[in-house]
């Protein structure tokens, strides 16, 4: 077991070392650079020694590897550098933009999985059969919706048509609403098509038999033999989809004009903010390896099978 | 007189196909007495696992009961809708289903699993259905029970998992259990233990049991009456012992025929016995699994030896475990043995590697078990029989496809099936097929890796007479590899018998049939179903 955690937590860093191995160089593969935008508008009226001195200051001069493993050690040591555009600290920056994403990103994962188990359940216990074919059918109507434009949807039909939420100065609550449901349709559609499936599998098998023989209801055999097993597959999907919902987040904020990551981001590609951009990938890429690293452990937690694999390896 | 337990009376059941209803079984009508045992016997696709279905209200979602009653007790069942179901499914008609390995939850331990049953039916609180739990784990002979009941499915043998469903069909003291092939995938010896444990049992409770099987040995030796299913109408029912003695429909005479079975006058086979024209040597095999740990390992061969004369057949056989399968992918070069030696026609496999291997590899050829996994569905037979050709030097288009169609006909099919897909054809066709693609290569050696195990006795008959015809006109050398004693009488001149990675015997088939040496020989052929009917003999005689 413990050797198990070892190579899982081991993989995670190698993955985390890769992505900011990889984003380092594509990032200082683009042309151009954060201080020539800034500092090179002829408004600023610098001279070229000025601007040489700026470089300087900024380590812009120092050959690649070099710079490479300076911004290695400062990462390590949490120092993510300077944004050169806002001037200020990038962790400074984080902490304004990151909670809200943070907690968009979790309320939207949240409300995916519930909106997930809700259409499973329904799909399976709804007795009429034309609403059963409906509530099967809603995963690939869902899947094919765009954020951007299922977040003007929404917006047009609760906020201006119902008048349900409010846009203009809405409460920390209801500003959420709108976002979080923008975020949770399109990532709930595959989890909800792959957790029926897998329903459906489970439900063919000779155990569900054996249990119905056994005098078990129908709602017994789906909470207690069938949900288990069907949720194993469905976990793995999950956590790949969390890499989606970053994405998705960014969009996002941009159609409900939130402050977030999203924000920063657009800024900081727009004015090749070098520093701001490595440190994003990297966060977005913890974030991704530590969901996926907390579904590897759940998984011999949930399934008996693998524990016992793991404890002959161990 | 009291009313039978159930009665079956006309039932009719079909299932929707697409827009039409098919229907497939017809007017059944049977009955079973209290405490009684009635073995319903069938080919796949006779209906006997559907009309067992029906008793238990569990057809699949597209079945339907379309006329007919299942009287329980004197009540009508058959439309009972599921929720009123449920309030006697476990409690007074149970199941013993067919597969154990996949009939228990595998995330959850037995010991909840028996106890759901004694929950459902709210027998008791937590702590009296823990007590009752650990003794029926106990009565199946599953101990020490405390351990036992906190293992998981995966951490049990077939055998044992059998016994656990067993428990969970037996707990409530049901009037009826349906064992629905209980046995089918267990090996022969663990078999009888478990149809010993039902019987055993079911003396105890004084319970009924319809006895779903394709294996008319256990029926003989386990049930007083037969229903013979075939096409989803009964052929013929009646005491075992007149049924068997004197069939009166030519399909049960058809049954009865084909049939393996020890007690059979076995075709006079005419491949040399003697000389030293040898077209398989096996010397010293031995092979380790590393287990976990790089120390560790598991001894899956232990010096096995035995040589096949060319043109003759050998047999290996053994229950699982017994490293049947590890003997032969080795033959067939798919794994290379920690020590020992493989010659094939005086050629030492084992020194073989990459290409040398690829190409030898042509002289033996592999017929699986399922007919059904072994081609490629999307494939058409003519593609699957001419692919390996085209792995080996292929000849121009128009020999190949002569060749094809040769082969087709060689192994007793039509030229119209060329152009279908494996899914148009049954299980037998399918095996056809199989042997067709090994045999297009004009390999020397066969290695048949249970292959006729999955078929239905007609079948497997009929595959049979084809192996021997072949290797009549072709001179092929067979390594057959079969759980089945009597297939194997049938086929083979020489055999070898495994344990546990040991070769416990091996010589001439009737040498180690009457006179073997090992006790575990003997206890396999003792174990066989349908021994103890004499009647067996009797209807070999008539043909």
């Amino acid at each position: 077991m413990i050797r198990y955690l070892l190579s899982r937590v081991g993989q995670a860093l190698l993955v985390l070392m890769v992505t900011f191995s990889a984003a380092f160089l594509l990032l200082q593969a683009l042309p151009g650079d954060a201080i020539m935008i800034k500092f090179m508008s002829p408004d600023m009226g610098l001279s070229a020694d000025q601007i040489a001195e700026i470089r300087a200051a900024y380590g812009a001069d120092l050959p690649i590897w070099e710079r490479y493993f300076q911004t290695l050690a400062n990462f390590l040591t949490g120092n993510f550098g300077y944004s050169i555009q806002a001037g200020v600290p990038v962790s400074q920056q984080l902490q304004v933009n990151l909670p809200p994403t943070l907690q968009l990103a979790s309320l939207g994962f949240v409300a995916a999985i519930i909106l997930t188990i809700t259409i499973a359940a329904l799909s399976n216990v709804v007795g009429m059969a034309w609403l059963r074919t409906a509530i099967q059918s809603m995963p690939s109507l869902f899947i094919s919706v765009p954020v951007f434009w299922l977040g003007i949807m929404l917006i047009q039909v609760f906020s201006f048509q119902l008048g349900l939420v409010s846009v203009i100065s809405p409460g920390p609550v209801e500003r959420l609403i709108l976002p979080v449901l923008t975020l949770a349709i399109p990532i709930s559609a595959p989890l909800s098509q792959i957790l029926m499936r897998n329903i459906d599998e489970v439900l063919a098998q000779p155990f569900v038999a054996v249990a119905k023989a056994k005098g078990a209801s129908h709602t017994w055999v789906l909470w207690r033999h069938v949900a288990r097993n069907a949720v194993l597959p469905t976990l793995t999907i999950a956590g790949v989809l969390f890499g989606e919902l970053l994405a998705g987040a960014v969009v996002t904020e941009a159609v409900y004009g939130l402050n977030g990551l999203g924000g920063l981001t657009n800024q900081a590609v727009g004015n090749h903010d070098t520093a701001v951009l490595q440190a994003i990938v990297v966060i977005s890429a913890l974030a991704f390896v530590s969901i996926n690293l907390v579904v590897d452990l759940l998984y011999p937690v949930l399934d008996p099978r693998l524990g016992n694999k793991l404890g002959i390896a161990a | 007189m009291t009313a039978p337990l159930l009665e079956i009376d006309d039932l009719a059941i079909s299932y929707k196909v697409g827009d039409h209803d098919q229907r497939v079984v017809h007017g059944v009508s049977f009955h079973i007495d209290r405490g009684e045992v009635v073995a319903l016997v069938g080919e796949s696709g006779s209906g006997k696992t559907t009309t067992a279905q029906a008793v238990l209200g569990l057809l699949a979602g597209n079945g339907r009961i379309e006329h007919g009653a299942i009287r329980l007790n004197g009540t009508d069942i058959a439309h009972w809708p599921q929720k009123r179901l449920d309030t006697i499914r476990g409690a007074v008609v149970s199941l013993i289903p067919q597969d154990p390995g996949s009939s228990l939850n595998p995330v959850r331990t037995i010991g909840a699993q028996v106890a759901e049953v004694l929950q459902i039916h709210g027998r008791g609180d937590r702590r009296a259905i823990r007590a009752q739990t650990l003794d029926l784990l106990t009565r199946v002979g599953l101990v020490p029970a405390e351990m036992r009941a906190d293992q998981y499915p995966h951490e049990l043998s077939g055998g044992m998992k059998q016994r656990v469903l067993i428990a969970i069909a037996v707990a409530l003291k049901p009037d009826l259990i349906v064992a629905d092939e209980p046995t089918s995938a267990l090996d022969v010896t663990v078999q009888r233990v478990i149809l010993d444990l039902i019987d055993e049992l079911r003396r105890e409770n004084g319970t009924a049991v319809l006895l779903v099987t394709h294996d008319l040995g256990v029926a003989a030796d386990r049930a007083s009456r037969l229903v013979v299913l075939q096409g989803g109408r009964i052929q013929e029912q009646g005491a075992v012992r007149d049924v068997l003695a004197s069939p009166q429909s030519a399909y049960t005479r058809r049954l009865l025929s084909d049939a393996p079975s020890l007690t059979k006058a076995r075709p006079a086979r005419r491949a040399p016995t003697s000389g030293e024209d040898f077209a398989i040597v096996v010397e010293g095999l031995t092979h380790d699994f590393p287990v976990g740990g790089a120390a560790k390992s598991f001894r899956a061969l232990d010096d096995v030896s035995f040589k096949v004369r060319r043109g003759t057949t050998h047999a290996i056989v053994g229950e699982s475990g017994s490293g049947k399968t590890t003997t032969v992918r080795g033959v067939v070069g798919f794994l290379k043995p920690t020590a020992g030696r493989i010659l094939i026609d005086g050629e030492d496999m084992t020194t073989l590697k990459g290409e040398a291997l690829r190409q030898f590899r042509r002289n033996i050829q592999l017929v699986y078990q399922n007919p059904f996994g072994s081609l490629d569905p999307r494939q058409t037979i003519a593609q699957i029989v001419e692919e390996p050709l085209l792995n080996f030097a292929p000849p121009p288009k128009a020999e190949r496809t002569k060749k094809v169609a040769d082969m087709l006909h060689r192994v007793g099919l039509p030229e119209s099936f060329l152009g279908r897909h494996p899914r148009a054809l049954s299980g037998g066709q399918r095996q056809r097929v199989a042997i067709a693609r090994a045999l297009v290569l004009d390999p020397r050696v066969l290695v048949l890796d249970e292959a006729v195990s999955a078929l239905d006795v007609t079948v497997q008959a009929q595959i049979l007479a084809l192996l021997d015809e072949l290797q009549k006109a072709l001179g092929l050398t067979y390594l057959f590899v079969s759980h089945d004693l009597a297939v194997v009488q049938q086929i083979s001149d020489t055999v070898s018998v495994m344990y546990k990675g040991r070769q416990v015997d091996s010589g001439p088939i009737d040498t180690v049939f009457s006179r073997p040496d090992s006790d575990y020989t003997r206890e396999l052929i003792d174990a066989i179903p349908g021994r103890k009917a004499p009647v067996l003999a009797l209807s070999t005689a008539s043909v």
